[in-house]
């Protein structure tokens, strides 16, 4: 049984299109965490054991929940308001639930939200200041980092966070690009990552193409793998490891560990979607005067919904907010999108004045000048862009159509990325 | 070396004369043709009135007070939309009686929803409507305020967001740019994450191409943005107005009367629900 099993999955690997060189992008990423540790068994009715112990050890416990027919994240109290038995309906530009497996709580595929909310949220004080003579007084800092135990996280938003580590200046030096973040690194180390593996990817999910899913490999305190009368749990961390040993786990029998290699096999095959990630860099970085930026800019809204719901998409603005007195000023960052008009606008005018402009920027930013400046794709593959989008427009679709089309100029006129992976930031 | 400070007091100063009282600038509240819903959100502003009041010099603000000082004003809010002979003069004097011309809420930005009259034949209009129609004096259009002056700020909405308007006169006050996006109000809705009505439910909603600042208000109850915002920087109706078409099924008359309604006046609104008009007489 085990040997068919790891059959399928060799063979599942094989038909993606170089999975390992996509691979490479994202494992080589940070690892931060012990290997998982030996798989246990997690009786159903100890998730609710779970959830009090994380909230007696002060944490406040964040879980997909069904808000107005989507599942969001937001702060549960107990397994009762998991979405239990709710699967969903991913299209794109549509998304509906529906009726699930009655038996299993986490049947559905990613929502809107990503952790990205609470790492690094969409609006958030960074000071107060008063203004004295020539210089100004900090009178208040950014808020505490809540202690937060986010329940559900999915493998390709572990990656995402792995990804965003890499942006706010996290543990590895050598990709670290831009200014570190102190409230993102407290949030990250003391925000708990509780996984659970998709056994049932949405319409629009991609992982297997990126090598980010549908089962979590590392970055995880805890992980889960749903079956029917409980969960398959690893611990990936120390701290994962002490909760572990306060969860009435016990040993797994064998058909439960195959049960749970079976399903990760069948969701690895059950991908909505492929994105071919083959030399998807050097792709886009041809086609940088492609017609066919002109052809997408026409169902382009421009409205930032990929960019809101994307889990890597990291862009901000800040503004000072007076009182009427001029005196106290509050500087507030919000989460930005490259496809605004204004958050291009300088001195000189917008920097991207069309939408040609601005979609070919985010998705040649995505998937290519990210690995110059990042050394890592990104795109995880969560598919969230291609639900979101109002006028459903697919991220697949679009590398593939500008894979297909031969109207591109032959090669690029000029160094394709202003970051060079080798040289110095600017 | 420095001298040592002599312990001795220097030699009496003249006496100062008393600070002045600071100059509070003036500011100027009018009403045009409207509901005085926008003049409204400024007194719903109760936390900040006092400091508001205190801020600026309420000089001419006849919702709010009957003292009226003598112009000129520093900042001139005006509500509602220029609709008859009367009006189209009064606001040549009031541009000149303020430094500071601010048209706020759908009605001074757009001609608001009195101007679907501009689309139809007024006078017909009044002889269903008064008893004595002859007594009406009334203009072909309802028009904007930036149609008839220059306009140097414009607050949109149906009614005016109260926050924005405390953050203009903020920013005016200390001579700064206002933080007013122009964004859609997706990114707004997103942010405070909010369930989106378009993709989940399917609704028809014109978050998309509506100009944020009001808190997604109706995403937060369910319900689809109805573009009381007006036209966001550069909007994509047509891409819209395709998926509405396409995907829910809604006929163009129908999506003419989405667009065409508080800010329907104002373009790209105006030519986008011609556009439907058009198309929805091609279906007939």
């Amino acid at each position: 049984m085990l040997r068919a099993v790891a059959r399928r999955r060799q063979r599942a690997a094989a038909s993606l299109p170089n999975r390992d060189a996509a691979m490479k992008g994202t494992t080589a990423m940070v690892v931060s965490h012990a290997s998982p540790g030996a798989p246990r068994f997690l009786p159903r009715a100890a998730l609710a054991d779970l959830v009090t112990l994380l909230q007696d050890e002060g944490f406040t416990v964040v879980g997909p929940t069904v808000v107005d027919g989507v599942v969001m994240y937001r702060p549960i109290d107990s397994p009762d308001d998991l979405p239990h038995g709710v699967n969903d309906v991913q299209q794109r530009g549509t998304y509906r639930l529906a009726e699930g497996d009655p038996e299993l709580t986490f049947e559905f595929a990613s929502g809107p939200d990503s952790p990205k909310r609470f790492l690094f949220p969409p609006q958030q004080q960074l000071m107060q200041f008063r203004v004295q003579g020539e210089g100004f007084e900090v009178t208040a800092g950014p808020p505490d980092v809540p202690k937060i135990a986010l329940l559900g996280v999915r493998p390709c938003d572990l990656a995402a966070i792995r990804v965003q580590d890499r942006v706010f200046g996290q543990d590895d030096p050598a990709t670290f690009r831009c200014e570190s973040e102190p409230w993102y690194e407290q949030a990250r180390e003391q925000t708990l990552l509780v996984a659970v593996n998709c056994t049932s990817p949405g319409g629009n999910c991609f992982c297997v193409s990126w090598g980010t899913g549908p089962e979590a490999h590392e970055g995880f305190d805890l992980s889960l793998t749903e079956l029917r009368d409980g969960f398959i749990c690893r611990a990936g961390s120390p701290r994962g490891k002490e909760l572990a040993a306060k969860l009435p786990l016990r040993e797994p029998t064998r058909t439960e560990l195959d049960l749970a290699e079976l399903l990760m096999n069948r969701a690895c095959e059950h991908m909505g979607r492929a994105l071919d990630t083959a030399s998807v860099k050097e792709l886009l970085e041809q086609k940088r005067e492609d017609s066919h930026w002109d052809e997408v800019a026409q169902r382009c809204l421009s409205c930032g919904n990929c960019t809101m719901v994307c889990p890597t998409c990291f862009c901000s603005t800040v503004t000072d907010v007076t009182d009427l007195s001029g005196e106290e000023t509050t500087r507030v960052r919000s989460w930005e999108s490259c496809f605004t008009h204004q958050f291009s606008y300088t001195v000189a005018g917008p920097g991207r004045d069309s939408l040609r402009s601005r979609y070919r920027h985010w998705l040649r930013h995505k998937l290519c000048t990210w690995q110059d400046q990042f050394g890592v794709s990104g795109c995880v593959g969560c598919g969230r862009c291609i639900t979101w989008c109002p006028v459903g427009i697919d991220i697949t679709q679009e590398v593939q159509a500008l894979r297909n089309d031969s109207t591109s100029l032959p090669a690029p006129i000029a160094p394709a990325c202003a970051f060079s992976s080798e040289g110095s930031p600017p | 070396m420095a001298e040592a400070p002599t312990a001795e007091p220097a030699a009496e100063p003249a006496a100062q004369p008393a600070p002045e009282p600071r100059r509070r600038p003036r500011l100027a509240v009018y009403k045009f043709s409207s509901c005085d819903g926008c003049q409204l959100q400024l007194l719903n502003l109760e936390d900040e009135l006092l400091a508001l009041a205190d801020a600026v010099e309420i000089a001419y603000f006849l919702e709010a007070r009957r003292q009226e000082l003598p112009p000129p004003y520093d900042v001139g809010l005006v509500e509602g939309s220029i609709s008859t002979p009367e009006e189209e003069e009064r606001i040549q004097t009031v541009r000149r009686n303020c430094k500071f011309l601010v048209a706020i809420g759908a009605c001074a930005t757009s001609g608001g929803i009195q101007s679907l009259r501009n689309w139809a034949n007024v006078e017909e209009f009044t002889r269903h409507v008064y008893a004595r129609p002859q007594w009406i004096k009334s203009l072909e259009t309802a028009t904007p305020i930036a149609a008839h002056v220059f306009v140097d700020f414009e607050l949109h909405g149906c009614p005016v967001n109260p926050r924005q308007l405390l953050e203009l006169v903020s920013a005016l006050l200390n001579h700064r740019r206002p933080n007013i996006p122009t964004h859609c109000l997706c990114i707004e809705c997103k942010r405070r994450g909010l369930p989106c009505v378009l993709s989940a439910h399917g609704e028809p909603c014109l978050g998309p191409i509506t100009q944020a600042g009001c808190g997604a208000l109706c995403p937060a109850v369910g319900r689809a943005c109805y573009g009381c915002f007006g036209p966001m920087e550069q909007p994509r109706i047509g891409a819209l107005g395709e998926r509405f078409a396409q995907a829910q099924q809604r006929p163009p008359a129908e999506i003419m009367r989405m667009i065409r309604s508080f800010n329907g006046y104002l373009e790209p609104f105006k030519q986008a629900s011609d556009h439907y008009e058009r198309q929805a007489a091609q279906q007939d």
